[in-house]
């Protein structure tokens, strides 16, 4: 989903070849606009690392057609993902609240079963470790030969490596991601079922 | 798996187990872990490395995950409740029941449908322990499943996920190593024994928990364990589980030059534990909550008692936390506005646990049996005195001989040290060390108390203070020692010595005049005697009955934790009330083969305790000579009527 803000920066027409690309993209990830808010980071590692465990490496997966440099990740593990966050931490109800009228201290108790919840879910089902050792804004230098997906240049981008520059963000890595087997024909699309008490 | 190839490849075509499997059957969860009897390059006398199996099971309806711990939990699902293929797990499409971490989140909405605590029934002589009465008060609608049968499917899963994941080494034909409370009485060893027995297992071991974790404690810190106990310590084994607490005393003896540990006493069956800790909190909670004039529902309790057992780790911890909100979210979808919001702080934890269960209390106090807590439900025969402390007292105080008479003859320090004590002073066994095990005790400020009181009872005695052996896993030193005793039993490393812990007695009624208003006296007739070991039998001289061919003939049934030194036939006229304690009674029936039937054969009753750790038995024809026949003696005799489940 970075992809959408980097292009809008291009020329139009650059923005619609890319659109008419995406549009496969764009349909699932409409289910997941909620997500992508709050989550996108998570998410997008989270179904690219799924669908090939045990590999960290948070690359698309192979033997895509030829023609085609975007695959369509498939909607199975964000929505087992989403599942889960709900149940523990009551997600999407969350998400879906209009958060007007009520008070900050009201928000806050709620924000503590997301919260708890959603960590559970984090520290359960992925190992997630900062990329970078060092202490944010700290100086450091960026050997030659690095990895800009690991690695983000920003700001006065100029020269030739190695770079030296403050480190802003820690950045994060999926170092494994363990989800639920889930049985087949299992309706995934089912987030959370309607509860009806006898 | 590359090192089974190699290893069956190699040079050892030995027959029998490759693993040790030990098997952790607790009341809440159960755990897997076992060890490689062919691990090589293990030098002489070291430890091998202990497993623990990740156990798939449903986590929610179609979806598994594999977990350290299986909940030990059925779940029996009304038809239309769950859809074909929820139940899928990596070996079957269709399992025999729903177990693990499923039934125990479908069964906090339906608590009607959940199989609890089977454990706890197991070891409850009130009740017909094959008789399926669980989920205990379900409408009639809902199908019963037995203590027994409960058991047999938590093993079967063990067995299964033990099976797909070691398909070249079959569970059945490892050395599996079960282990019990210490305080588990002869039936509902029998009963772990038989439901290990349908679940194909073989070459079975029964181990008292305690024990497992003393296995496990020498297991982690390899030969270095030597170093920290020294002949004549005394370690006391508390375990406190999530719903019972196990108590037990091993001492530390020399023979051949060597230490060795010996059992020497076991506490009573205290079903008081983690769980009740939780909702004590909870009650805490909602009484906080009633004040402010809400009023809460079953499922915000159970809400509440969740999110107490994470803030009371916090809380009893070493840090600067205060208070810790409990947040209980509406069960609809709307969450703001329907959350209910509490407080725990930690004076209130520090009051209601630290006080409330670990009460500084003298070491001369019982536990309190006359006033029936708030915490108590249905059925189960829970600890009236939530203290554990009080507990502990009793047991140290009833176990004050446990040391003198356990083969440590030749020098024994705390005897020395007594008798300054003086008659005057209230005598208990001296712990010289203290082994802790389960989760409760991960918090620090209990462990502090409980570390404290004890040693106020030491010092107030004039003993030394007791030290805190450490370098177990709280969670699973159980089935880590478990596994490692599998490899023990092959003669590497030390062995705890137990044997029976009791003593057992039958009754025999005096045949005297009939006198109103008095029972007839009743004589207690020793059987089978403490410190049995596996694999003996006891020959007694004296106690012939006269049986009836065709009728079954019932006999009162005792134990005792403290009457060390009763030989096999020695009869008691007389005890106290806390010496011996009555146990279900125990039948024989001579089957009427032959055209014998009416005729009176006269029998001894002979006890065996077996390889696996069951206590078996029998009644010997007196006049049959070297083939005298034989009679099983029904330890659980079954009652034809309903289960009596009090209450």
């Amino acid at each position: 989903m970075e992809l959408d803000f980097n292009t809008f920066s291009q020329s139009p027409l650059v923005v619609d070849l890319l659109h008419f690309l995406l549009a496969g993209l764009v349909v699932i990830f409409a289910v997941l606009w909620l997500v992508a808010r709050a989550k996108m980071q998570v998410l997008s590692s989270a179904a690219a690392a799924a669908e090939q465990a045990p590999k960290p490496a948070p690359v698309a997966p192979a033997a895509a057609p030829a023609p085609a440099p975007l695959q369509t990740a498939k909607p199975d593990s964000a929505l087992q993902l989403l599942a889960l966050l709900q149940h523990e931490a009551r997600f999407v109800d969350f998400i879906h609240e209009d958060l007007a009228g009520f008070a900050d201290a009201e928000i806050g108790a709620v924000a503590r079963v997301v919260h708890e919840g959603s960590k559970k879910v984090l520290h359960d089902y992925f190992t997630i470790a900062p990329l970078r050792g060092e202490s944010e804004e700290s100086t450091i230098t960026v050997a030659a030969g690095f990895d800009p997906a690991t690695v983000r240049l920003t700001g006065n981008v100029v020269g030739q490596a190695p770079f030296t520059g403050t480190l802003i963000h820690r950045g994060w890595e999926a170092q494994a991601v363990k989800l639920p087997r889930i049985a087949d024909g299992h309706n995934t699309a089912i987030i959370a079922p309607a509860e009806v008490e006898l | 798996m590359s090192d089974i190839m190699t290893a069956t490849e190699g040079s050892s075509p030995v027959e029998g187990p490759r693993y040790a499997i030990g098997i952790d059957l607790g009341t809440t969860n159960s755990v897997l872990s076992y060890v490689d009897l062919q691990q090589p390059d293990l030098l002489p006398g070291e430890a091998p490395a202990v497993h623990i199996l990740p156990i798939p099971q449903l986590v929610a309806p179609g979806s598994v995950e594999d977990l350290p711990q299986l909940p030990s939990f059925q779940y029996i699902a009304h038809e239309a409740e769950l859809n074909e293929g929820d139940l899928v797990l990596p070996w079957t499409n269709q399992p025999a029941a729903i177990v693990g971490t499923i039934a125990r989140q479908l069964g906090q909405k339906t608590p009607m449908r959940l199989v609890a605590s089977a454990k706890s029934w197991l070891c409850h002589g009130g009740v017909d322990r094959h008789a399926a009465f669980l989920p205990i008060g379900s409408p009639e609608e809902v199908s019963k499943t037995s203590p027994l049968q409960a058991t047999y499917q938590y093993l079967c899963h063990l067995r299964d996920a033990w099976n797909q994941a070691q398909p070249e080494h079959p569970f059945a034909s490892q050395a599996i190593t079960v282990t019990i409370p210490a305080s588990f009485d002869p039936v509902a060893r029998e009963l772990t024994a038989e439901a290990a027995g349908m679940a194909g297992i073989e070459n079975l071991n029964l181990l008292e928990e305690p024990m497992a974790a003393v296995y496990s404690w020498v297991q982690s810190n390899g030969e270095e364990w030597r170093s920290q106990v020294a002949v004549g310590d005394v370690i006391l084994v508390v375990d406190i589980g999530g719903g019972t607490t196990d108590l037990s005393l091993v001492a530390v003896a020399e023979e051949d030059g060597s230490l060795v540990l010996n059992r020497i006493a076991v506490g009573e069956h205290i079903l008081l534990g983690g769980d009740n800790m939780d909702l004590a909190l909870a009650y805490r909670v909602k009484a906080k909550l009633a004040a402010e004039g809400k009023e809460l529902a079953g499922w915000q309790i159970q809400a509440i008692t969740q999110a107490c057992r994470d803030a009371k780790e916090a809380l009893l911890s070493d840090n600067d936390t205060e208070a810790v909100p409990i947040v209980v979210p509406s069960r609809g979808s709307k969450l703001l506005g329907g959350t209910l919001r509490a407080e725990l702080t930690r004076q209130e934890v520090s009051e209601t646990l630290v006080e409330g269960f670990f009460a500084s209390v003298a070491v001369d106090e019982l536990p309190r049996q006359t006033r029936r807590s708030a915490l108590t439900q249905r059925g189960l025969p829970y600890a009236q005195d939530p203290a554990v402390t009080r507990h502990l007292a009793a047991f140290l105080s009833r176990q004050q001989g446990a040391n003198s008479d356990a083969g440590a003859e030749d020098f024994d320090p705390l005897a020395a040290a007594d008798p300054l004590a003086g008659a005057a002073a209230h005598s208990f066994i001296k712990p010289t060390a203290i082994l802790l095990n389960g989760g409760v005790l991960k918090a620090p400020r209990v462990v502090e108390r409980l570390q404290a009181v004890i040693n106020h009872w030491l010092t107030e005695a004039d003993a030394a203070p007791a030290k805190l052996l450490s370098g177990i896993d709280l969670d699973l030193a159980v089935a880590r020692g478990a596994s490692y005793f599998g490899h023990v039993r092959q003669g590497k490393g030390v062995r705890i010595r137990g044997g029976l812990a009791h003593a057992y007695y039958v009754g025999i009624e005096s045949s005297m005049p009939a006198v109103p208003g008095m029972e007839p006296p009743l004589e207690a007739l020793c059987i089978a005697p403490f410190g049995m070991e596996e694999g003996t039998e006891a020959a007694p001289e004296s106690g012939e009955f006269g049986l009836v061919v065709g009728e079954p003939v019932h006999f009162r049934f005792f134990s005792s934790s403290t009457r060390r030194q009763d030989a096999v036939g020695a009869r008691l006229e007389s005890w106290s009330d806390d010496e011996l304690v009555e146990l279900p009674e125990i039948q024989v029936t001579l089957p009427a083969e032959e055209p014998r039937a009416g005729e009176v054969v006269m029998v001894r009753l002979v006890a065996r305790v077996t390889e696996v750790g069951t206590l078996a038995l029998e009644a010997v024809a007196v006049d049959g000579g070297a083939e005298a026949r034989t009679w099983k003696v029904e330890l659980d005799v079954r009652n034809t009527g309903a289960a009596s489940t009090a209450e």
